[in-house]
Formats: structure tokens, C-alpha cells, sequence
């Protein structure tokens, strides 16, 4: 398979550099790398929020008179193991998404290098799969939201993730379409605004959800969000470096064997 | 070949769509599955019963950002 040009055209043999599933392994095992670090600071950030939040809870609950919950699986598993497997399995997943995105984008979207391309890939996907369905729809604590709205919720979230991702391709399409005439920069800007624009709008369309309870700590809240976006950060900034920085190197192995 | 320099103006050239598609169902569709378990499999939607996935991923569920109980 061809995959860099210069005049003379290097041929990287198929099997050694580059085919979309090595891209696609390589892209899981990244997040894998990436699910692990993000479960490090999980740990450190994450988790005395939830047990605060827990916490709250419980003697909200007392207050009230009700027995606790029965315990399913308990908070050790749940802060250890369990919190392991969900954030590694996700970061996999999210590192093979990863890698097929790059593999369609690279070269064809964008003539970035390898590392470059997959930093803004990874840049792009963070801002619209992350960050702006949680401006919308911020990550919650234990005992913040309604059990009777969770499917409304969970909709709800899951449209804002697939309406930012459309926004983010068209926003990122007509840069390219307008570069012509407007230039990179000014083209780069109403790519830029043209996204604000389309995501004020579904912001204002979709329904708030405030599910707070009035007594819940407000520190505990604002810290626990902070903890998701740092945990989800470290994900796609690791994906994104780390799967350049490996994508390149094995491009450059597979063109020195074969020149 | 010691003198062989790699040019620095090489230009990426893009993997052919024939054969990322398959690839990008596939694994897509197994990736996006492996977030449902984890992001919301027993909340709003339920492929098994009880609460085991659950409560097992709770706090990861939680702390990724997506809708919980």
C-alpha cells in the first residue's frame, strides 16, 4: 500500500507498516494505555467525590427513614475493579473508534502529518463528543437524577453527542469548502462559528435538566464534574499523542526496510 | 543505501474508503457495543436482567459522563 508520496513514490509493502486493522489494534491498545492512566486519576479525583456523594445519599436516605439500599456488588468492587474495567473498556473502544476515524481522515481531510493529523483528530473528537454534550448535559455525582428520567436523560444525552458530531463535520466541511476563496484562517474562523452557531442552537432547543437535589454540597458537584473532564481529557490526549507518535514511528521503520 | 534521506515534503496518501469500510462497521459496531455496556446497558435500556453490569461499572459510569439511575 501506497502511503507517502514524493515524487518518487515510496511503496510501503502491506503487512509491514500500515493496514486499517493494525491501525485499528493499535488504536485500542493505545486506549487501553490511555483507560488505565484516566483510571489513575479516576482514582485520585474521582472517586472521594462519589463517596462524598454516596455519602450524601445515605444520610439523606436515614433522614428520611428508609432502609438502605441492598448492596450488589460493594463500594470496594465497585471504586476498584468495576471502575477499572468501565474506564479501560471504554478508552479501547474509544482508541478503535479512534483509529478508524484517523484512517479516513488521514490524507483525505487533511494533509497533516501523521502526528499532527491525529492530535486535531483527537482534539476535535474531545471538544465534540465530550465537551459540549457535557456543557449541555454536565456528568452527575450518585444521587443526582431521577430514576424515572433516566431514559429521557440518557436520549437526551446520546442526541446532544450525535447532533455536536454532525455540527463539528459540517463545521469542519465548509472550512475546506470555503478555503479557496477566504484563506485557511479566515476559513478556520467560520468553520469555528459556524459550529457555536449550530451548537447555541440545539442548546437552546433541547430541554434543560436540573435534577439537583436543593441540599446537595455544591463543592462536591463542581469537583466531581472537574474529575470527568479531567478523566475524559486524559483519554483523548493520550489516544491522540501516543497513537501518533506510534503510527509515525512504524511508518518510518516500514519505509526504511523498504527503501 | 546509507545516503537515503526521506524527504521532508512527503504528502500522506490516504488509505483507499474499500478497504477502511468493513473494517469501520464491524469494528464500529463492536466498539459502540462495548460503550453501551458500559454507558448505559441496565439504565435506560436493558439486553440482560438485573442490575449486575450496573452496579459493577457504577462509578465509571458515572465518572465518564453519562447518565446514571
Amino acid at each position: 500500500m501506497r502511503f507517502f508520496e514524493n515524487g518518487r513514490s515510496w511503496i510501503v509493502p502491506r503487512g509491514i507498516a500500515v493496514s486499517i486493522h493494525h491501525l485499528i489494534i493499535r488504536g485500542m491498545l493505545v486506549g487501553i494505555v490511555a483507560g488505565l492512566l484516566a483510571f489513575g486519576f479516576a482514582k485520585i479525583f474521582g472517586e472521594p467525590q462519589v463517596d462524598r456523594a454516596i455519602a450524601f445519599e445515605s444520610a439523606e436516605a436515614k433522614a428520611k427513614g428508609e432502609a438502605p439500599d441492598e448492596e450488589l456488588v460493594s463500594r470496594q468492587v465497585q471504586a476498584s475493579i468495576g471502575l477499572l474495567t468501565g474506564v479501560v473498556v471504554y478508552g479501547s473502544a474509544l482508541g478503535g473508534l479512534f483509529a478508524i476515524a484517523f484512517a479516513a481522515c488521514y490524507g483525505r481531510f487533511t494533509k497533516l502529518s501523521v502526528k499532527s493529523a491525529a492530535a486535531l483528530i483527537a482534539l476535535l473528537g474531545f471538544i465534540a463528543v465530550y465537551v459540549v454534550p457535557y456543557l449541555k448535559y454536565p456528568a452527575n455525582p450518585p444521587s443526582v437524577g431521577e430514576p424515572a428520567t433516566i431514559g429521557m436523560r440518557t436520549g437526551l444525552y446520546f442526541s446532544m453527542i450525535v447532533i455536536s458530531l454532525i455540527a463539528m463535520v459540517a463545521a469542519v466541511s465548509l472550512k475546506r469548502l470555503s478555503e479557496k476563496r477566504l484563506g485557511r484562517w479566515n476559513a478556520t474562523v467560520l468553520g469555528g462559528v459556524a459550529f457555536l452557531v449550530l451548537i447555541a442552537i440545539a442548546q437552546i432547543a433541547l430541554p434543560a435538566i436540573n435534577e439537583v437535589p436543593g441540599e446537595f454540597p455544591a463543592s462536591t458537584l463542581w469537583q466531581f464534574r472537574l474529575a470527568s473532564l479531567g478523566i475524559q481529557a486524559v483519554l483523548w490526549t493520550v489516544i491522540g499523542l501516543l497513537f501518533g507518535e506510534l503510527t509515525d514511528r512504524s511508518l518510518r521503520g516500514g519505509i526504511s526496510r523498504s527503501a | 543505501m546509507a545516503n537515503v534521506t526521506l524527504a521532508p515534503t512527503r504528502t500522506p496518501v490516504a488509505i483507499p474508503l474499500r478497504e477502511i469500510l468493513p473494517w469501520a462497521i464491524l469494528g464500529g459496531l463492536l466498539m459502540l457495543l462495548a460503550i453501551y455496556f458500559i454507558g448505559a446497558e441496565q439504565g435506560a435500556t436493558s439486553l440482560f436482567k438485573g442490575m449486575y453490569v450496573h452496579e459493577f461499572v457504577h462509578d465509571g459510569r458515572h465518572l465518564l459522563g453519562f447518565p446514571c439511575h
